[in-house]
């Protein structure tokens, strides 16, 4: 199943990035691609729609811990837990 | 120039119904913050807020003319009423004219609107109540206020979200000083506790799940309240001659439009609404002792207004006393400059700054004196208050202690 969310997550980075989805690799950092604190939020409430999943994320403090985004395999990952954990 | 002093306030918040028990609890550093009772939160992901929960609309509206008021019009009426009585100001044929009627409120009438749009979407109604707009206009406080009072001068409510009370005062100021009124009856009211203003706020996720926290380094972001401040600001020479109780000073007003960003602060657009304040009040920043901040307990917000504090002030930012009195009731968006002004009216006449509460640990962003938990008995001879919205429209008023 994993192998199914992770080119997911990658594809609503990249479109919030406005970047071609081949640019998102799991080691680019979401700062590294241009995306702002606006930009995760969109991208949270994107993966909550797709995964039917709440994310427990808050923009003032996004390195709370609850949810890793230190990274687009943190995050995949992230996602990855919460579909595993909601199924 | 025309003097513009305030004679009246009235208050309902988180902290209690009446300018008495918001101000003690200001003074005692208690934060009206806790679960929501108003409505069902089944649903919500914070159900928090600082909710009037000593608020009864039943104690002061019959069943007929809670028919036609919105929560957010019933508090704004209560507190109109205290102020106009404290005010003691009476409103003769020739001072009708004269009398402005300018009332913030970011969202006007939202429990009309969620219970309207509950009955036609959910539960396939083909009609509402007939006197569903004239509920949820948003000019509706104004217009009841106006009515109520008999106030038949320059009326209009305005909405620039989290500025809109200081947006209003400051044009009711602006108009006094000017010469087109003699009178005013402004501030702002905001009654936003519905389930669907709070799954938008939900959206943005800048909403704290326990509580507010500005400036503490722990803080998480910002709780939502409600409540209504009013208060009569009158032309000095009218209201010297009528004998009446002189609360504070306006002296200064300054807005500015970051012309930015949505939603993300501005420290240059903070910094220059506060300097066109100092320079509408001819006042130099080194007389101000105490600063009303925004002060939301979102990230952005708390260190881009301390940045903003200190390259408006400079060297003098390390004097003054910056405090943030959403902590205790919550932030009202359209009513929070007008809860704040009379905060900061209570330290120009009290000599009593309200505390920052709930704070736990300093923030290095957020350098400043931040009066943490405890309020500070202190001669304040100047004070400001901030107000910045999303959107980057900011108002920055100057009061000034009345000394004669």
């Amino acid at each position: 199943m994993s192998d199914d969310i992770r080119p997911q997550v990658r594809a609503i980075i990249a479109e919030q990035a406005m970047i071609d989805v081949d640019q998102v690799t799991q080691d680019s950092t979401l700062d590294a691609l241009g995306l702002d604190s606006l930009g995760l939020v969109e991208i949270v409430f994107a993966i909550e729609e797709q995964f039917g999943v709440t994310v427990p994320y808050n923009a003032n403090d996004p390195s709370s811990g609850e949810f890793d985004i230190s990274s687009v395999k943190a995050v995949e990952d992230g996602v990855i837990r919460l579909v595993t954990e909601e199924a | 120039m025309r003097r513009v002093v305030v004679t009246g306030s009235g208050v309902v918040s988180a902290l209690g119904v009446g300018h008495a028990a918001h101000i003690a609890g200001l003074r005692e550093g208690r934060s009206g913050i806790g679960p929501i009772e108003l409505i069902n939160t089944d649903g919500l992901t914070i159900p928090i807020a600082a909710e009037a929960k000593g608020y009864d609309a039943a104690d002061h509206f019959n069943r007929n003319e809670l028919t036609l008021r919105d929560r957010v019009t019933q508090m704004a009426l209560t507190a109109a009423a205290e102020a106009m009585t404290g005010a003691g100001l009476e409103i003769t044929d020739a001072l009708a004219g004269r009398t402005a009627t300018i009332i913030g409120t970011s969202m006007g009438g939202q429990h009309t609107q969620d219970d309207n749009y509950k009955l036609i979407y959910r539960e396939g109604k083909q009609r509402v109540h007939p006197f569903t707009v004239p509920k949820l206009m948003s000019n509706a406080p104004a217009s009841w206020i106006s009515m109520e009072h008999g106030l038949k001068g320059p009326a209009w409510s305005v909405s620039t979200a989290c500025a809109s009370s200081n947006h209003a005062i400051g044009q009711a100021f602006h108009l006094i000083r000017s010469g087109g009124a003699d009178a005013a009856v402004t501030g702002g009211a905001e009654s936003g506790l519905t389930f669907g203003v709070l799954k938008a706020w939900e959206g943005l996720r800048v909403m704290s799940k326990d509580t507010c926290r500005p400036f503490s380094k722990t803080r998480t972001g910002m709780v939502q309240g409600e409540g209504a401040a009013i208060l009569v600001l009158e032309e000095y020479g009218h209201a010297k001659a009528r004998g009446a109780h002189i609360i504070g000073e306006i002296i200064g007003f300054g807005m500015t439009a970051d012309a930015n960003d949505i939603v993300q602060p501005s420290l240059d657009g903070a910094a220059r609404a506060m300097k066109a304040a100092l320079a509408d009040a001819r006042l130099d920043g080194s007389e101000i002792a105490y600063i009303n901040a925004h002060g939301t307990a979102t990230a952005a917000n708390d260190k881009t207004e301390c940045a903003a504090i200190r390259q408006v002030f400079g060297a003098h930012a390390d004097s003054l006393m910056v405090s943030s009195t959403k902590s205790m009731h919550g932030h009202c968006i359209g009513a929070a400059g007008a809860l704040e002004l009379v905060a900061t009216l209570m330290a120009l006449h009290d000599g009593v700054v309200a505390p920052t509460a709930n704070y736990e640990e300093a923030d290095p962003e957020c350098d400043l004196d931040v009066v943490p938990n405890t309020a500070r008995e202190t001669a304040v001879p100047y004070a400001l208050s901030n107000s910045f919205a999303f959107g980057g429209l900011n108002a920055v008023l100057v009061a000034k202690r009345f000394d004669a």
